[in-house]
């Protein structure tokens, strides 16, 4: 038991598990699945479903904050890539041709590669703080985005595309597979490769990984074309998703969100070690809440502010100040009833 | 406590009960077991050394005292009552006072607001800052220190920072003064007035506990002595009771003849007749370092010696590629190549391990496999990843040639001691099959036992075929091991020496006086 409190996804998934139960009181067909005409439905799918654009994009902010940077500018990549996608699809004159899709799904990825490249190019080639660098094209992106539509927000119906985001397949959403399978190819990639290590190794001590041969510029590079590509991913998702390019609504706020279940999931801001699927439960955990918050009738005027007290108590929750604090009320508790001897709990490390 | 009765340090100390009385302390960390049932005592008027090999548990005990880490088993009684401190604050409140190596105070205020911080003489709802740099100064006079109390701390040098470190001490009326490794970036005038001010401190019946891993300024100043050993205590010695060699054999736990046995390192045949490994001629960065030539033969160890700031850091950096040199070539087996970039180095089999330990060589928050991997790692780069059980072997092979304790390769590198953080990254170096290694102070800070190890590796490497640049500040070292030595003064190199006839004193004198008003 005291080994599973110490694992690292202890209390997020304590968090996430909490916030279900608490639903589940509240109403029991939280938790209830049904099939319909060889679909699954329910609230705990939808969460899966919707999930989708802010875990790819926390996906690529994983591998970014590992190498002690962060990407501002996911969320005006989603703009651009979702204006590529639907502007090609507009332009076309059969928007209900799968290679029509096919084409426009490509052409965004493609943009969203080249704006991650640029982003990676200004933090590892030329050298400027990633926070600065990302924020360029964060602010400058989506007005690329409204550029790209004209300045209006282009409108397709067109089923295929439509299918990316609300589409079924073997009972499942499309969506949910998306992300299931771009978290399974991250992972693979940084796990089963050295990847992963020599991007901690690059995180935690840059200086000391260049003098040991470690290519730290082409890791970094390589972080920020990732999340450039995964946040393109999640602008055709969102804009699937509404049928429409909106270049501002698009992604809007999603880094924070991001960057917030980097954390929750448990990978240190300061870069180096990172874990994928405590970004998983992170992501869960964000849009978890965002359902409990409709679920739970919290009045719209109200929501923010629940939302800020629910992530403040999941934060503190994992502090591992309070953790020894507990530890260290509980084991004095103990050395009041041994009289003499002094004995105290090791601190967590 | 009375504090006015013992002038005469140890013997009239006796008597009274001890200041710090620690008793059984134990302290495990996951997987070691950090400290065993360790027994201390410290009295007024005294300066108790404590003194072990890297990794004995002599930081890991001051920690313990000062409340930086909790203890499992024990009990400490400071002042006569039993005392557990949750953290250095509470420790200075109770009159334990610590200075570091690197000073725990602030850079950026001034050495007057150091001092008093927190105790500043008020008038009127604010700070009376007349009176309190009056104060400061007078308390920094009383050790015999006339600096601008008003000037940035961090425009002094470290030594005079640390005696502010001290004043600070006095201002909080400490009973016990802890110095930790005080004199390890210091010269040897600042050690004397360092020392100074240490017996002054005696003679109002300061506590003072002494840790430093150089023996001389041990047996200068101490009056006694508390040996560790892998955690545990081996035993308490009054300093004049304790001959050196056996002060070392308790220390390591082992006879001291490994060191003298290299002594015939120095003396070993080189061939020269073909092309040197490395070549290096006029090879210098503008500010940094003057032009130099420099050659390395197969298996041949060559030394560089000079003070600190010399220039030698900055020449092993540009044969390494770490900074670009702007001037000068370099030919590696007769074959001339450009060395931009660590990598570059690295593909022509060349290895470099910087000096700064910490920060530019352990990945601390890695584990001692993945730190002793990531440079084959890193050259097969990422894509093709050693396969577990290669590395599981590679790993395996260096902790055990290199004895690295704890022999875990799971265990993060940050939580290693000085001496076995070195051990992983010579092991790093050198699982790469290199043909020329370079090591920039390889032993600075580590223990006599660590050092031994490291030497007796080299050498036996070099036997072997490598062929090894070796910087030390420790000029006993270099000509212990080296075959060769380049001496450096002033940014640029003003000779070269067969180490084999050399004795130090002749090279001391060379560093200092060579080619003196006639530039080389």
């Amino acid at each position: 038991m005291k080994k599973l409190a110490r694992h690292r996804l202890f209390w997020p998934i304590v968090a996430l598990l909490t916030l279900i139960v608490v639903n589940t009181i509240v109403r029991p067909s939280f938790i209830s699945i049904t099939v319909k005409d060889g679909q699954l439905y329910g609230v705990l799918i939808d969460i899966l479903r919707t999930s989708a654009p802010l875990m790819l994009v926390a996906l690529g902010m994983t591998i970014v904050i590992a190498t002690r940077g962060i990407d501002l500018s996911v969320g005006a990549i989603m703009a651009v890539s979702g204006a590529v996608a639907l502007t090609i699809i507009d332009a076309s004159g059969d928007p209900e041709s799968i290679a029509t899709v096919f084409v426009a799904v490509i052409a965004a990825l493609c943009v969203s590669l080249v704006l991650g490249a640029w982003n990676g190019f200004l933090v590892s080639v030329v050298g400027i703080q990633p926070i600065i660098a990302t924020l360029v094209l964060m602010l400058a992106g989506r007005g690329v985005a409204l550029l790209i539509t004209d300045g209006f927000i282009t409108t397709v119906n067109s089923a295929p595309y439509s299918f990316i985001a609300t589409g079924y397949l073997l009972f499942l959403p499309v969506a949910f597979l998306i992300w299931v399978a771009a978290t399974a190819v991250v992972s693979l990639i940084e796990r089963r490769t050295a990847l992963g290590v020599l991007t901690e190794a690059v995180g935690i001590n840059p200086e000391a990984s260049r003098l040991a041969g470690v290519r730290a510029r082409g890791i970094i590079f390589g972080a920020y074309v990732t999340s450039g590509l995964l946040a393109g991913i999640a602008g055709v998702l969102y804009s699937s998703n509404i049928r429409a390019a909106d270049a501002n609504a698009s992604g809007q706020f999603i880094e924070l969100y991001a960057i917030l279940a980097v954390v929750l999931g448990g990978t240190s801001l300061m870069g180096g070690k990172f874990t994928i699927a405590g970004t998983v439960v992170g992501v869960l955990i964000i849009q978890t809440l965002d359902k409990t918050i409709l679920f739970l009738g919290v009045p719209p005027a109200q929501s923010p502010v629940f939302f800020a007290i629910v992530v403040i108590v999941v934060v503190i929750m994992q502090s591992p100040r309070l953790h020894r604090w507990i530890r260290g009320a509980a084991s004095s508790r103990s050395r009041r009833d041994s009289d003499t001897t002094i004995t105290k709990e090791v601190a967590s490390r | 406590m009375s504090t006015d009765t013992a002038v005469s340090p140890v013997v009239s100390a006796e008597s009274v009960a001890p200041v710090v009385e620690m008793t059984g302390i134990t302290i495990r960390f996951p997987g070691v077991l950090a400290l065993d049932h360790v027994d201390f005592a410290l009295y007024a008027g005294e300066v108790h050394a404590l003194i072990g090999e890297n990794g004995a548990g002599k930081s890991t005990l001051i920690k313990a005292l000062t409340g930086v880490y909790p203890i499992d088993a024990g009990t400490i009684t400071v002042g006569g009552s039993g005392r557990v401190f949750d953290g250095t604050a509470a420790a200075q409140s109770a009159g334990i006072s610590t200075v570091y190596q690197e000073i725990n105070l602030c850079a950026n205020l001034s050495v007057g607001e150091n001092v008093m911080l927190g105790h500043e003489p008020r008038r009127g709802g604010g700070i009376d800052w007349k009176a309190t740099h009056r104060e400061a100064a007078t308390h920094l006079e009383s050790l015999g220190q006339r600096i601008d109390t008003r000037s940035t701390l961090a425009s002094h040098s470290i030594a005079i920072q640390q005696l502010v470190a001290i004043a600070r001490a006095m201002v909080l009326d400490a009973k016990v003064l802890i110095l930790d490794e005080p004199t390890s970036s210091l010269d040897r005038d600042e050690v004397e007035r360092l020392f100074r001010v240490v017996r002054e401190l005696r003679s109002h019946g300061v506590a003072i506990l002494f840790v430093s891993h150089f023996l001389d300024q041990i047996y200068e100043i101490s009056d006694r002595v508390t040996v560790l050993r892998n955690g545990a205590l081996v035993g308490e010695y009054l300093i004049e009771d304790l001959p050196r060699a056996q002060l070392v054999t308790k220390m390591i736990g082992r006879e001291l003849d490994e060191l003298t046995a290299l002594s015939s390192v120095s003396s070993r045949a080189i061939d020269r007749q073909k092309a040197p490994v490395l070549r290096a001629t006029g090879v210098g960065r503008r500010g940094q370092l003057e032009p130099a030539d420099v050659s390395v033969y197969e298996g041949e160890v060559l030394g560089i010696a000079g003070l600190l700031g010399s220039g030698r850091t900055e020449l092993v950096r540009l044969l390494y590629g770490a900074d670009r040199a702007d001037s000068g070539h370099i030919e590696l087996d007769g074959a001339a190549v450009r060395l931009r970039s660590p990598r570059q180095a690295i593909e022509h089999r060349i290895a470099f391990s910087s000096e700064n330990r910490r920060a530019e060589g352990i990945i601390a928050d890695l584990t001692v496999a993945e730190n002793i991997v990531l440079g084959v790692q890193a050259k097969r780069g990422a894509l093709r990843r050693l396969r577990r059980t290669e590395q599981d072997a590679l790993v395996a092979e260096y902790i055990e040639a290199l004895g690295v304790r704890p022999a875990n390769p799971h265990m993060l590198a940050g939580n290693l001691s000085g001496g076995n953080q070195q051990k992983v990254l010579l092991g790093r170096w050198l699982a790469m099959a290199p043909e020329l290694i370079i090591l920039d102070e390889p032993t600075r800070g580590i223990d006599v036992g660590a050092k031994a190890d490291i030497q007796r590796k080299v050498a036996e490497l070099s036997e072997n075929g490598l062929s090894v640049i070796f910087i030390s500040s420790e000029l006993e070292e270099v000509l212990r091991i080296a075959q060769r030595v380049v001496v450096m003064r002033d940014r640029r190199t003003i000779g070269e020496l067969a180490s084999q006839y050399l004795g130090i004193d002749d090279l001391i004198d060379y560093i200092a006086n060579k080619g003196e008003g006639s530039a080389a």
